[in-house]
């Protein structure tokens, strides 16, 4: 049978663990944090950019997407906004699931979402770093003024 | 808040009121749980915008035209409204979500939580209100 100590009584440590785990959750609750403070920056930043600059979103199309990940700053600006915001919503989506989600389907949900966060992540990088903003045999009126001064 | 913790303390035999009914349905029902619902409510809608923008977003490596033709739809006067909402969401969950990290880093903020909640949806009024007209100038501009 178990005992326990009585209410009030001192703290006395238990025998050490024999092996300390990764404390996960303690480290997803910091990331949300962190990533969220950056995130504010880096979304700000994107939409203030694509939505208010200008003409707004009437302004968004391929030449303005190949213009603005022409720059190396852009293109760091974007993987990291897609990696952090992704992890960021995959962790809140795990935890809202691990909230309401019971039995069979929990892992179902979990399973979806990671998959969901992985291959986005995936995708979105590969298409930041294998975009070419001139592609061979588009119409010079779709793509940024420069590629004219590249192809020929 | 300062009615309950009257009761604690040494004099542990003192009668604890009993909580207000509130209905079934709500937690407390202040301002630290509306937080909590609109958070979790604008973190989820905007979890499922990011689905669909990192994919629409993609095409731009299958070809201009197909990239074009699907962003044109976010120039639609719904679409353009659907963006005002993305825009109040993405508002509220960062600046609430900085509410929280002052919240859970610094005592002040604790204390003054329900302050900072205010703070939050004035600021958020604030940026509304700087978004909205541009938005809404769009939306006429490229119906008309």
């Amino acid at each position: 049978m178990t005992t326990i100590d009585a209410p009030r009584s001192p703290y006395t440590a238990p025998a050490p663990a024999k092996r300390r785990r990764v404390n996960w959750e303690k480290w997803g609750w910091l990331y949300m944090r962190l990533s969220g403070v950056v995130l504010v920056v880096l979304i700000f930043g994107h939409l203030f950019v694509n939505l208010f600059l200008g003409t707004g979103v009437r302004a968004i199309d391929f030449a303005f997407v190949a213009g603005k990940w022409a720059s190396p700053f852009w293109q760091v600006w974007d993987v990291l906004m897609l990696w952090l915001a992704l992890i960021h919503g995959g962790n809140g989506m795990r935890t809202v699931i691990n909230d309401y989600a019971h039995g069979r389907l929990r892992p179902v949900l979990l399973g979806l979402v990671a998959a969901a966060v992985v291959v986005l992540v995936v995708l979105g990088t590969l298409v930041l770093t294998t975009f070419d903003p001139c592609p061979a045999g588009a119409p010079a009126n779709l793509v940024p003024d420069f590629c004219s001064a590249i192809s020929k | 808040m300062s009615s309950q913790a009257a009761g604690t303390g040494a004099a542990a035999a003192t009668k604890i009121p009993a909580p207000q009914h509130r209905g079934g349905t709500l937690y407390r029902g202040r301002e630290g749980m509306w937080s909590w619902v609109l958070h979790r409510i604008t973190g989820i809608a905007i979890f499922f915008f990011l689905l669909v923008h990192v994919l629409d977003t993609s095409l731009v490596r299958i070809s201009p035209d197909a990239y074009n033709s699907v962003i044109n739809e976010y120039k639609t006067p719904i679409l353009g409204l659907g963006e005002l909402a993305l825009v109040a969401a993405i508002g509220f969950h960062a600046l609430n979500g900085l509410r929280i990290i002052l919240i859970d880093f610094w005592s002040w903020g604790t204390r003054h939580q329900r302050l900072m909640f205010w703070i939050v949806i004035a600021l958020w009024v604030v940026l509304l209100a700087g978004f909205a007209p541009r938005q809404i100038i769009n939306i006429v501009a490229e119906a008309s």
